[in-house]
């Protein structure tokens, strides 16, 4: 299994190399074209909202494996100002500098699973995963009973 | 009578150390390796059990198998044997050889100690009993062990083949459910027909957006005559479907919503506002003629009894 | 990496070679706003073929970049979008609204000099 990435973020040109990185590890991971096109998305929204939010932090990247199936952690981390009200940074539309809004809400709508954790001074932490979804997880061969 | 005692008792004997008469054995089996090998091989050749193994390939499984089979008699334990078994299963049914070879492989080796053992004790009838009630037991058991190997892989086998069936079908239904046809040069048609689901709606959409770039169309017809209910959910997809196919350039047309579909869509607030809705695919058609700039024209041919036909002119 | 705009005609092409950081699409934006009153462009093709990824940021500088020409009295055309990358948008929420679109290059000006043409506004 490949080892985890780690990508520092302290400018927008990291944020291009963040979800290049990302790219490359689901590829290892196994993940199809449009996947990795949703996953290297996802990645850029949570690194630029490292870089609008924080100034610097970082992106963590690594392979994971559950329940026989391969997928993609994705973890970005600050230490910002922090979020202070999450359920509203994650609805539609809501920005607070100007731009679309849509960058966390975004990506949660991109990956499989999505967590945020924050502290008002203290920092912000994303994790979020996907999962290679194998035809067989959508139309599950059951043994009959 | 004697024998029998130490029959029951040498049948159950894997813990047990082993008796000077199973020593005997070994060191008997040992130090007649060579030949007694060289005689199964024979045998085996004769029988053609050999059939698709190099001559090298026969020496090195040939001494393996023997020395295994000793090794389980000398211990009074199973997994060495077990675990080449299943080696030996995996690269045999790989390598298409029958079971007949593996197993009237064994059964040979096994005639073969048999044999080499009345030569021993034919002159003593006590002590060739006894040391058949030590060896038989073992044999068989690795005999059973190697035939419960093989049944494994190849049942293995045979439920990874169904498995990859299964998955192709799947495939192939998948596609089959959403064709995307050509009708004229920039123009595609796609029928949806059947409940469409989150994941149906995004393999239809990448499924679009790649038939749009490799035919170069300019206008799709989306059909939902045959969607037999579309909520909000499906409402939305169809949204993102029409948004994506229009970031390449092209124009999307629906057709086919139903008085009752549109109704539900008007209650439950919908917007379809951004979407070209035409009502039904022969009024999509033409309206995809008159974005792509093409006129239909009814050319009459004199004499000919079929209706005229008509013809497309750009 | 700076995006290198062409001259074809009347029109501009600004045609990406590689991965766009936020300060080479803020570039691209102020340099085509300069460009195009300084050759008089009625038309820009922006070809984003190459690109693998289209974050909102992207989008909202093209939308920006559209917006900002028109005033400056020449169409944008987006050209060349990937399969996968416009999937990605749609999921992510995002859109072109205001903005033209065509398959490629080829298309792009195609749409552009039907336009000017006044002829038919598909494509929009």
């Amino acid at each position: 299994m490949a080892a985890d990435v780690r990508v520092p973020i302290e400018s927008d040109a990291d944020i291009v190399t963040a979800r290049q990185q990302g790219r490359a590890l689901a590829a290892t991971v196994g993940f199809g074209n449009s996947e990795l096109t949703l996953i290297a998305t996802a990645i850029s929204e949570v690194a630029r909202n490292i870089v609008e939010h924080a100034g610097r932090g970082e992106v963590i990247l690594s392979p994971t494996e559950a329940n026989n199936s391969q997928g993609i952690v994705v973890v970005a981390r600050d230490q910002g100002p922090g979020i202070p009200n999450i359920e509203q940074a994650l609805r539609d539309g809501y920005s607070t500098r100007g731009s679309l809004g849509l960058g966390l809400p975004g990506a949660r709508r991109l990956m499989d699973e999505f967590e945020i954790a924050s502290k008002v001074g203290k920092g912000t932490t994303v994790t979020m995963k996907k999962w290679i979804h194998r035809n067989l997880t959508e139309f599950p061969l059951r043994p009959r009973r | 009578m004697k024998g029998k005692g130490n029959a029951i008792a040498v049948r159950e004997p894997p813990a047990a150390p082993a008796t000077e008469l199973t020593r005997e054995l070994v060191a008997h089996f040992r130090g007649k390796k060579d030949f007694l090998r060289q005689q199964w091989v024979e045998q085996m050749t004769a029988k053609s059990f050999l059939a698709g193994l190099t001559p090298k390939e026969t020496e090195t499984e040939s001494i393996t198998i023997y020395d295994t089979c000793v090794g389980c008699l000398e211990r009074g334990e199973y997994r060495a044997a077990q675990s080449y078994a299943t080696s030996m299963a995996e690269r045999g049914v790989l390598r298409g050889m029958t079971t007949e070879q593996i197993i009237g492989g064994l059964l040979t080796l096994r005639d073969v100690y048999g044999r080499s053992l009345f030569h021993r004790y034919h002159r003593e009838m006590a002590r060739l009993s006894a040391a058949l009630d030590i060896y038989e037991p073992v044999a068989n058991k690795i005999l059973s062990i190697v035939a419960l190997a093989f049944i494994e892989e190849r049942e293995k086998v045979v439920r990874e083949e169904r498995e990859k069936v299964v998955r192709q079908q799947q495939e192939a239904i998948r596609e089959l459910s959403t064709p995307v046809l050509q009708v004229r040069e920039h123009l595609l048609v796609l029928p949806i027909i059947g409940t469409l689901d989150s994941h149906r709606a995004r393999l239809l959409t990448e499924q679009l957006l790649r038939s749009i770039r490799a035919n170069r169309a300019k206008v799709v017809i989306m059909d939902i005559t045959g969607v037999p209910n579309v909520d909000s959910k499906v409402a939305n997809h169809l949204v993102q479907t029409v948004d994506a196919c229009r970031l390449l350039g092209a124009t999307v047309i629906v057709t086919g919503v139903a008085p009752e579909i549109a109704q539900t869509l008007t209650t439950i607030g919908v917007d379809l506002g951004r979407i070209l809705t035409v009502c039904d695919l022969q009024g999509g058609i033409e309206e995809a003629d008159r974005l792509l700039g093409y006129r239909v024209i009814v050319t009459e041919s004199a004499g000919s009894p079929s209706p005229p036909a008509p013809a497309l002119e750009r | 990496m700076q995006v290198p705009i062409l001259k074809q005609g009347s029109y501009l092409i600004a045609s990406v070679q590689a991965a766009l950081t936020d300060a080479d699409l803020l570039d691209l934006r102020d340099r085509l706003a300069v460009q195009v009153g300084v050759y008089r462009s009625r038309g820009v093709v922006v070809d984003v073929t190459v690109l693998d990824v289209m974050d909102s940021f992207a989008t909202r500088m093209l939308r920006s970049i559209a917006q900002i020409l028109r005033l400056r009295g020449a169409e944008t055309v987006i050209v060349g979008m990937q399969p996968d990358v416009a999937f990605a948008m749609v999921q992510l929420g995002l859109r072109l609204e205001g903005v033209s679109t065509a398959l490629d290059l080829e298309e792009g000006l195609e749409l552009l000099r039907r336009r000017e043409k006044g002829g038919s506004n598909h494509g929009r």
